[in-house]
């Protein structure tokens, strides 16, 4: 049986660990805010931008010139999964829960017959993909040096993106991000982002108006349409950052809640312990002193 | 004299919002200004200066491209970079101009033909800034 001496030392221990992890859970709690507000701050223009493509695109999405970032190269042969992750661990299962989505879309999709390529954006999902399918990872993009998410982060990715769509590298590509729905509710979405989806304008209010081009339809769009991609890769990062502050945030809860369990554990054992020699001791003199 | 509403978007925040009598525009295919009543139209902007018009009082903001839209609601603009002329490091911008140049001998073909056109906007930003910012 374990002496008191080292019993002592394991609860000094436990509540070590459990100062770490309470701090991180205040660290992610602070940093969850700014990323929130953040994510907050991104969506005027994102809502403004899809209302305008929506508006352009499905006027455009019929005829025969349309680009092909919004109709497509016609196929769907080779699929790009674009798998946004963080950057660091320790929060729950906020990485895996999108490798797991994408690894079963892959999975799906190499079923059908189809052929899968990777873009990994942050080390934990490069990581965790890397065992399965070493080959097929084209491109990995590390934000670790990264302090604050900037648009060029996600105008950098989408221009690498681009570049392979021009090159012929894949047909479709698909973005996969954690949504963030609340501090303990992060959801893994899967989002198509070549050829684009529009959704129909119609219910929308001011869809009906008539603009004028300046200059030509096609031309706004063609400018338009990478610039979008860009927005879209920007608010997956904007909206996983939020996600992994708030999933770090719950599962340090969580560990903390734990430790703080564990040390009630195990300071009862270590009084009983304590108790139990006192009162041996105590019989020893006792019956000592009888015993003369 | 009306007012309209304008906001002026970029991806990272919200730069500008309210209530303003005149904003000049710098289009693609030439500098346009929007009055309260303007008819509704999309257009592509060039990295230029932004001319807001309020009560008088003139803001000058630089944005590096972008798109405005005018609906019946106000003027939308949707810049890639927007700085409020206070705000411009202008050595920093004579710097970004430097290494566009230094860029430029790497390039060919129709992205030459963007990168020089593109030089040639944030060259005219830096001139105008010079000449007009002394009055």
């Amino acid at each position: 049986m374990a002496s008191l001496k080292d019993m002592r030392v394991r609860i000094a221990s436990t509540k070590a660990t459990q100062k770490i992890t309470k701090a991180m859970q205040m660290v992610a709690a602070s940093k969850l805010r700014r990323a929130q507000s953040a994510a907050e701050a991104a969506r005027p223009y994102a809502e403004k931008m899809d209302a305008v493509i929506s508006n352009i695109a499905t006027a455009a999405a019929g005829s025969p010139g349309a680009p092909v970032l919004l109709a497509g190269t016609g196929k769907d042969q080779v699929h790009l999964l674009l798998v946004c992750t963080g950057e660091r661990g320790l929060s729950g299962a906020f990485n895996s829960s999108i490798v797991r989505l994408a690894r079963e879309r892959a999975l799906a999709l190499m079923n059908q017959g189809k052929q899968v390529k990777f873009f990994c954006v942050g080390r934990k999902g490069y990581d965790q993909l890397r065992r399965l399918f070493e080959k097929q990872i084209v491109e990995h993009v590390d934000l670790r040096a990264v302090r604050q998410l900037g648009f060029v982060n996600a105008e950098e990715i989408a221009r690498k993106v681009i570049a392979r769509f021009e090159a012929g590298e894949f047909d479709v590509c698909t973005l996969f991000y954690s949504r963030y729905k609340s501090v303990i509710a992060q959801l893994p979405t899967a989002q198509q982002i070549i050829p684009l989806v529009v959704e129909a304008p119609g219910a929308k209010a001011g869809a009906a108006t008539s603009y004028e081009y300046e200059p030509e339809e096609d031309e706004i769009l063609t400018r338009l349409l990478p610039r979008n991609l860009a927005v879209q890769v920007f608010r997956a990062l904007l909206e996983n950052n939020a996600s992994f502050y708030g999933a770090q945030m719950t599962a340090m809860d969580n560990a903390t809640r734990n430790a703080g369990e564990m040390i009630r554990k195990q300071t009862l054992i270590y009084n009983r312990t304590r108790q139990a020699m006192i009162t041996k001791e105590l019989i020893e003199i006792i019956s000592g002193a009888e015993a003369v | 004299m009306a007012t309209f509403h304008f906001d002026l978007v970029s991806p990272e925040k919200l730069a500008f919002s309210g209530e303003v009598d005149q904003v000049d525009i710098p289009g693609v295919e030439g500098d346009f200004g929007v009055l309260a009543g303007h008819a509704p139209v999309v257009a592509a902007v060039r990295p230029g200066i932004l001319t807001v018009t309020n009560g008088g009082t003139h803001e000058r903001i630089i944005v590096l491209g972008g798109l405005a839209e005018v609906s019946e609601k106000g003027l939308t603009v949707l810049a890639d970079v927007a700085t409020s002329l206070e705000e411009l490091d202008r050595a920093k911008f004579a710097e970004t101009i430097s290494e566009m140049e230094a860029k430029l001998a790497e390039k060919e073909g129709s992205e030459l033909d963007h990168a020089i056109e593109r030089l040639d906007h944030y060259k005219n930003i830096q001139h105008q800034l010079s000449t007009t910012a002394m009055h």
